[in-house]
């Protein structure tokens, strides 16, 4: 890790924070509008749609690439791969700021935030799938949060409440994927309700299924993605343990995801035949479901195992950068573009900028706190004082300089 | 594809047939691609 320089003058307007204070700013005002005069105001929803990118990108999206957490941490902890130590408390970071970010963009659809402990406390609807999804990021952000809490507390200096804290890491570890799994897949459930609103392509009753399998392989894809960006932006921050694990925890995981989007592309053909919807792959929808299922899954599935075979590294981040994109778009095409299909185009909900803008505001801000916490916590670094792990000892081709970069 | 069905029967026993024959195929394309993606790991293990 490198020590600032303290003769070198800090200032405040760097290009960063130029562009993030803007942000910032515009997301202030566009909020004020939000709570004081109604959705309406800001944002282009009506009763034909009444989700919109909030649910689309900042849920549905936020929630399938925070599963980075539960991936990592069963990969480590139940799996025992502990070469992969490492990478468990970034994937933790992120994963706890994707889900509190999520908690926090519901409040723009849901409005009045004091009543969010309603649906749980004081009038809970156990028989809906919302009530399930709900009641699992509840309880999924608190084992976040926990399992977050020992960097925090490292850089406290609170090491009794620490040390407790660590010994419940297996059991946080066991609930998170148990509760990753019911709500990753609900949400998948909660469009079997609208089986005549949703593209045939798109609609299938194991819609559970295809959700969660495919949020492994965004989990996964995230952590690479996610290192990548902090290999470039963080490297400072890295200590030995980190950087010599790297690489192994890359390719490892782009090995994961290969398979898992692998199986994914299969169960989503066998899900085309068990409706028997092969006539609408040569409808324009039909051409999209292709480029969605050819180009954003069996093309990361194949680049992600052409670059295990050839150690290349680069190539596994082109593949992460496909998979998280292709997330994305299937979020958006079960929940934006192939839903309301039946509806004439001028009825069709397209975001306003607002609704845009808020979107952005909200990453900027789980970037602000990501950067200020990895700047200041022990997450790409193992306190001094609080040294457990040891390097997994790499093999010599895991230790080999790969000439390829991002 | 233009298949008729009259029945439920006929739809289930031609979606559940396709869908019978695709998961022999995924069977076999998992276990390539398995062997497509571990092909070198030995070659790795020996160096």
């Amino acid at each position: 890790m490198s020590h600032e320089n303290p003769a070198v003058k800090k200032t405040w307007f760097t290009p960063f924070n130029m562009v993030v204070g803007f942000i910032l700013l515009v997301g202030a005002v566009i909020t004020i509008l939000r709570f004081t005069k109604g959705l309406g105001a800001v944002t282009n929803l009506d009763d034909n749609n009444p989700w919109g990118i909030w649910i689309s990108f900042d849920l549905l999206c936020g929630v399938a690439l925070a599963a980075g957490g539960y991936t990592t941490s069963a990969a480590c902890y139940v799996f025992g791969l502990k070469r992969y130590h490492s990478a468990v408390r970034p994937a933790i970071l992120t994963a706890f700021l994707g889900y509190a970010l999520v908690v926090f963009a519901l409040h723009y659809d849901v409005g009045r935030p004091w009543r969010l402990p309603y649906p749980f406390f004081v009038q809970s609807g156990p028989t809906s799938v919302l009530f399930e999804v709900g009641l699992c990021v509840f309880l999924y952000l608190n084992v976040l949060f926990l399992e977050w809490s020992p960097s925090a507390l490292e850089w406290l200096g609170y090491k009794k409440l620490r040390n407790v804290i660590v010994k419940l890491t297996l059991g946080l570890t066991i609930f998170g994927v148990i509760l990753s799994t019911m709500h990753q897949s609900s949400l998948g459930a909660l469009y079997l309700i609208a089986p005549s609103k949703l593209h045939p392509l798109w609609y299938s009753s194991y819609l559970p299924v295809f959700f969660f399998v495919s949020s492994i392989a965004a989990g996964l894809s995230m952590v690479i993605f996610e290192g990548t960006l902090s290999h470039r932006y963080m490297h400072h921050k890295m200590d030995e343990t980190y950087l010599s694990e790297h690489d192994g925890v890359t390719l490892g995981f782009a090995k994961a995801a290969s398979l898992v989007l692998a199986g994914y592309f299969f169960i989503k053909v066998v899900g085309l035949a068990l409706d028997n919807n092969w006539h609408y792959l040569l409808t324009g929808y039909g051409l999209w479901y292709l480029v969605e299922l050819l180009g954003f899954v069996a093309l990361p599935a194949f680049l992600y195992a052409m670059s295990v075979r050839e150690q290349n590294l680069k190539l596994v981040r082109w593949g992460a950068v496909l998979t998280v994109l292709g997330i994305v778009l299937n979020r958006f095409n079960v929940s934006q573009v192939a839903f309301n299909w039946h509806l004439p185009s001028a009825a069709r909900y397209f975001p306003s900028w607002m609704e845009v803008a808020i979107s952005i505001f909200v990453v900027t801000v789980g970037l602000v706190i990501f950067r200020f916490i990895t700047t200041n916590m022990p997450i790409f670094y193992e306190h001094p004082e609080f040294k457990e792990h040891e390097p997994v000892e790499l093999t010599e081709h895991e230790l080999k300089p790969h000439p390829q970069s991002f | 594809m233009e298949n008729t069905f009259h029945v439920l029967h006929d739809f289930m026993l031609f979606t559940k047939g396709a869908a019978y024959y695709l998961m022999g195929a995924t069977v076999l394309g998992l276990l390539g691609f398995w062997l497509y993606l571990t092909g070198r790991d030995e070659e790795k293990m020996i160096k």
